[in-house]
């Protein structure tokens, strides 16, 4: 088929064109962003979220299967003496380590070599069950001047095991914040409330906006969308109440009258935490002579079971501090 | 009988079958899409309404409802337009209806399938490029694929000497819808992480929007104006600019999406300056075609597909004002994340794309099934209703906008942003609904056309009968 000769000019050109925007936008910005070290505050996020908490084969579901603990230690989980309280991040045998553990380079310059040297993150093994900690070291420092944090993997360095530090750790003190994310992930919570307030003018009423080595091992990043209710970053810090987030979350209107946020009810699953079987349909019923002045007090809202969905969604949400 | 053609030979089917399919399908997406949308906008208005179901929350049904409308009611309508014009600008058949009827069908059960998954809650919690990764390369391989390779292989085996623009578009368009596709899934696939995977979700919104939703939109016009006016083009070197500019300029800008993240500012520069040239392609579009019109304006009173093309194409000029300009620094911090963002969303996918889609698919259908409209009256019924939802729809999610961006300079407590903005999500739901009923009508209209139209001679176009009823 005899065509103009334009056309294999500019069937080049497409390929060129594209190809040099894909360069220019996807490659060159790749060597940047690569090149970001994690922060303290990433490293956080990345043990607590695991290795993912969207869609993925052993949480087909998104129920927060196959995730790890925050733990708040106050004893040694090896010799039971008290400690300083600290944070440690439970990972059992089978589920999968964080991306920082698999792949090192994710954490950035320094980080990655303190992580791997002090930390002996590498000798991490999914199939054995890992404590990991976060650390200091003064042999780099941070970009502020603070010694620099770094992935301890505390069963390698204190021989403090999964099983150890579950069996002397109090329920309060386990946060489910790595289930709870892929929880807010399914629900769709990213969809109204940002995790992102911005440069420019969010400051004052949602706190610091993320810097650069936040989001290093994190998937998703869940940004969020538009805005239909406040950022929610640094929530935790703002409000700290587990029994607001708890009524909010089962009718956002019991505690804030004109939200337009959807109830979560359904998240507490079947049984409160006392092991009472929920009553959905009277609960609404009391609700609306409630709101139609019928009744004085809002009905009381069930405790949330240990093990529901509400838990976890509400673990995760006061730990964005 | 559709699949008595699917599973027969090539040369048994009648040309157009493809063309007929891809178009219903699309035409029922784009109702249920917009009855989805009219769905969650009450809830936005009513919270307590419909309490209870984890399904009905808007978390579930948000993102269901963009899908729907984005792949299930445009990306089929292109398909259509692609399956009727781009034979017909080459003065060939189809280069394969059968390949056309499956890769509707596999469009149609894997956009299903993928949205009942979300619905669900499974989906990858990336925004536009929420589907799991097997109906990811379900959509690559079975949906995108084959669209190219029917439309290029149409192109390549035509048998005039020259590419009308349409094609340009339409080849260049599939082409690189494929690549950003694939390219923008990857952060599922290798399991990219951080600000890389943020990035990356966000690279592949624009480019759907930029390189497949635009443009394939655009080309429309540029067969149903010339085609239905009877006047050429007006110019063939603004189409060159036109083309080459929304390949450059559109397919850079995809940081504008994150201007408030820590991405390199040099990249949020450079996006914002790319971004502000999308004008030039932009400008360059919409005068063309306008021109093109001189001395048949009264088409635009009298000819329902021109009424919907030049609408969709005079309300690009406020669309590309916005977005060129929006994504400037100095504009994003206000209206990022606010209504005006989806009202600017609507604006383009509701308002400009959609209105080319539907005058391509009342032009290709009776075309194709040689049948008059069935109903003047539905038709005109069907403009003004979504005109003026739209219109309240935009109206009214624009000042709720600006009332969220007042609420980020003002330090007033997150709630009264949102009980000022209660009365416009009111004004949206009752817009967004006139929408649904506009496209229920268009359904039902279409399906009369197919029974009861009055059959076009042989020879003559649908649009120089007189309209009945």
């Amino acid at each position: 088929m005899a065509s103009f000769r334009e056309y294999k000019i500019g069937t080049r050109m497409i390929g060129i064109a594209l190809g040099s925007s894909m360069c220019i936008t996807l490659i060159f910005p790749s060597f940047d962003i690569a090149a970001s070290v994690s922060s303290e505050v990433g490293l956080d996020k990345q043990l607590t979220a695991g290795w993912g908490s969207g869609f993925m084969k052993d949480d087909p579901y998104m129920e927060g299967k196959e995730k790890p603990w925050k733990v708040l230690i106050r004893k040694n989980p090896k010799t039971g003496e008290p400690m300083e309280p600290q944070y440690v991040y439970v990972y059992p045998a089978g589920i999968l380590l964080p991306n920082g553990v698999t792949h090192p380079d994710n954490l950035g310059k320094n980080v990655e070599e303190l992580s791997i040297e002090q930390g002996k993150i590498t000798e991490a093994k999914r199939a054995d069950g890992t404590v990991f900690m976060i650390s200091f070291s003064d042999k780099f420092k941070d970009f502020k001047g603070d010694p620099m944090g770094y992935i301890e993997n505390a069963t390698a360095t204190k021989g403090w095991t999964p099983d150890d530090v579950m069996k002397n750790a109090a329920d309060e003190d386990i946060s489910h914040a790595g289930q709870g994310k892929a929880i807010w992930t399914r629900e769709g919570c990213w969809w109204c409330h940002t995790l992102l307030p911005e440069q420019t003018q969010d400051w004052q009423a949602f706190g610091a906006p993320p810097m650069l080595g936040d989001f290093n091992g994190e998937s998703p990043t869940a940004f969020g969308s538009d805005r239909k209710g406040p950022d929610l970053l640094h929530v935790g810090s703002r409000n700290s109440s587990r029994e607001w987030m708890t009524l909010h979350f089962f009718n956002p209107r019991l505690v804030q009258p004109h939200s337009i946020m959807p109830r979560f009810d359904y998240l507490w699953g079947k049984v409160d935490a006392n092991g009472q079987k929920i009553d959905f349909v009277k609960w609404r019923a009391e609700y609306m002579d409630y709101r139609e002045g019928k009744r004085v007090l809002a009905p009381e809202v069930p405790l949330p079971a240990k093990d529901s969905e509400a838990r976890m969604v509400i673990d995760f949400v006061l730990n964005l501090k | 009988m559709v699949l008595k053609y699917m599973f027969g030979k090539n040369e048994d089917i009648p040309s157009g079958s493809a063309a007929v399919y891809f178009s219903f399908s699309s035409i029922v997406w784009f109702v249920m899409g917009t009855g989805l949308g009219s769905f969650n906008a009450a809830r936005l208005a009513m919270p307590d309404f419909m309490v209870g179901i984890e399904l009905l929350s808007f978390g579930h049904m948000r993102q269901v409802h963009v899908l729907a409308v984005i792949f299930g009611w445009i990306s089929m309508a292109f398909g259509m337009a692609m399956m009727y014009i781009t034979p017909l600008l080459g003065n060939t058949k189809l280069w394969s209806e059968k390949l056309g009827l499956w890769n509707c069908f596999f469009w149609n059960t894997g956009l299903s399938l993928g949205l009942t998954l979300i619905w669900i809650g499974i989906a990858s919690g990336r925004e536009y490029s929420d589907m799991i990764w097997p109906i990811d390369l379900w959509v690559a391989f079975l949906v995108f694929l084959p669209l190219g390779i029917n439309v290029w292989m149409t192109i390549i085996t035509r048998r005039t000497q020259g590419i009308y623009i349409t094609n340009w578009f339409f080849g260049a368009s599939t082409f690189m819808i494929w690549i950003v596709w694939l390219v923008g899934n990857l952060p599922e696939y290798w399991h990219l992480t951080g600000l890389t995977e943020a990035y990356l979700t966000w690279w592949n919104a624009h480019n759907t929007l930029g390189l497949w939703i635009t443009p394939v939109a655009a080309a429309i016009a540029y067969y149903i104006i010339p085609k239905v006016t009877g006047n050429p083009l007006y110019s063939h070197r603004i189409g060159h600019l036109h083309f080459w500019a929304i390949v450059v300029f559109y397919s850079t800008p995809a940081a504008h999406h994150m201007m408030g993240t820590p991405l390199p500012e040099w990249l949020k520069s450079f996006a914002s300056v790319e971004g502000v040239l999308i004008l030039v392609p932009a400008i360059a579009f919409v005068s063309n075609i306008l021109l093109t019109m001189q001395g048949k304006w009264y088409l635009f009173v009298e000819n329902l597909e021109v009424r919907f093309t030049i609408t969709g194409c005079l309300m690009a000029i406020p669309l590309n004002m916005q977005g060129g300009f929006q994504q400037t620094r100095s504009i994003n911090w206000y209206i990022h994340g606010t209504g005006w963002i989806v009202a600017h969303a609507h604006l383009a996918l509701l308002m400009f794309s959609s209105a080319l889609e539907m005058a391509a698919v009342y032009l290709g259908l009776q075309t194709l099934m040689k049948r008059k409209l069935y109903s003047l009256t539905l038709g005109n019924l069907h403009y003004w209703l979504w005109l003026i939802g739209f219109c309240t729809y935009w109206i009214s999610m624009t000042i709720a906008g600006l009332i969220q961006g007042a609420g980020k300079i003002y330090e007033v407590p997150y709630i009264d942003v949102v009980i000022a903005e209660h009365p416009y999500h009111v004004a949206r739901w009752l817009g967004g609904t006139m929408v649904f009923m506009s496209t229920c009508i268009w359904l039902f209209n279409m399906w009369m056309t197919a029974r009861k139209g009055t059959i076009v001679p042989a020879g003559r176009m649908a649009h120089e009968l007189a309209y009945e009823r």
